[in-house]
């Protein structure tokens, strides 16, 4: 961050950054950084607290009877390839290519994201029908604490990238527009991270010791 | 032309990621499905698949390198990890002897 003009980051034109507003965009997507690494650490003391919390069913489902780990699978298929797919769209942005096929990236990426969502969605609604509430345990609040917090960030994800659809539609590519497109993608592949914890503890965790 | 070449090695880093990506989770998957029910130290390896597959993310898709230049964002995500590590590991390290002293069951 030595507010050397060439930028580092691959992903950006520094060439045609706008030096008023953003002199380095290094710095900015050093400071986009720093937020996730707070957000990791607001997830790291949930997990702590569902670790602590495995177990603790008070005699209500646990994870052998709650979790269906085909939808799962799925989930995290859905979740990785739209990994993907917004690096595909961050590429097709720093090489210039049409407008046309950024966007279909950018909305392949939001579909894939939406499909994620509606399998969680389904998932919680299956293990309601079971019994597995947030008030029926300590086991399921811990749950319900760490899983949906995910949820909520692929949501916010989601919006995030109709607001960025709807001002690439009115405007253009706009230098600040692609800046904002990097701290997403950023913010998106952060996500897709957070869910190989989430899978590997909650769930396989959760199932073996639970 | 130069430009052209960049675009394609761009995508294969990330097509490379994805791929390995997904052998990780299947593995993991796998790991768990036929084994996990038996034995409790499988878990160590969907521990070691899931690091593994933490750090080709992070080299493939978030583009954190050891370079001088991106030496910044990868001193802050260390020390990030550090906090995080003390916080989780020392949560279950306290918890659960705090579960066996109660003769709680954990």
């Amino acid at each position: 961050m030595n507010g050397n003009p060439s930028t580092s980051n691959p992903n950006v034109n520094p060439g045609q950054l706008p030096g008023a507003i953003h002199k380095d965009p290094d710095m900015v997507v050093f400071g986009f950084w720093v937020f996730m690494m707070s957000d990791l650490i607001f997830f790291g003391v949930v997990f702590a607290i569902y670790i602590t919390m495995i177990g603790a069913t008070a005699g209500g489902p646990g994870p052998r009877e709650l979790f269906d780990f085909g939808s799962l699978f799925a989930q995290t298929m859905l979740l990785l390839t739209s990994s993907l797919t917004v690096g595909i769209a961050t590429v097709t942005m720093k090489h210039q290519r049409s407008q046309a096929s950024f966007l279909f990236w950018v909305v392949v990426t939001l579909l894939l994201g939406l499909g994620f969502l509606t399998l969680e969605l389904y998932d919680f609604s299956q293990m309601a029908e079971k019994g597995g509430v947030p008030q029926r345990s300590g086991y399921l609040s811990a749950f319900f604490g760490l899983v949906p917090l995910h949820g909520l960030h692929v949501s916010f994800g989601c919006l995030w990238m109709l607001v960025l659809i709807a001002q690439v539609w009115k405007k253009g590519m706009l230098d600040i527009i692609k800046l904002r497109f990097l701290r997403l993608a950023l913010f998106w592949h952060f996500l897709d991270l957070i869910w190989i914890g989430i899978f590997s503890i909650v769930y396989f965790g959760g199932w073996v010791y639970g | 032309m130069a430009e052209k070449s960049g675009y394609a090695a761009h995508l294969r880093t990330y097509l490379t990621g994805y791929v390995l990506s997904v052998v990780l989770t299947l593995a993991a998957f796998w790991a768990v499905l036929a084994v996990g029910r038996e034995n409790k130290s499988v878990l160590l390896l969907v521990g070691l698949l899931g690091v593994a597959q933490l750090a080709v993310q992070l080299k493939c898709f978030l583009n954190v390198t050891t370079r001088r230049e991106g030496r910044d964002n990868l001193a802050l995500i260390l020390f990030s990890t550090l906090i995080l590590l003390i916080i989780v590991v020392g949560t279950a390290w306290i918890m659960g002897n705090l579960a066996i002293r109660m003769h709680t069951t954990m």
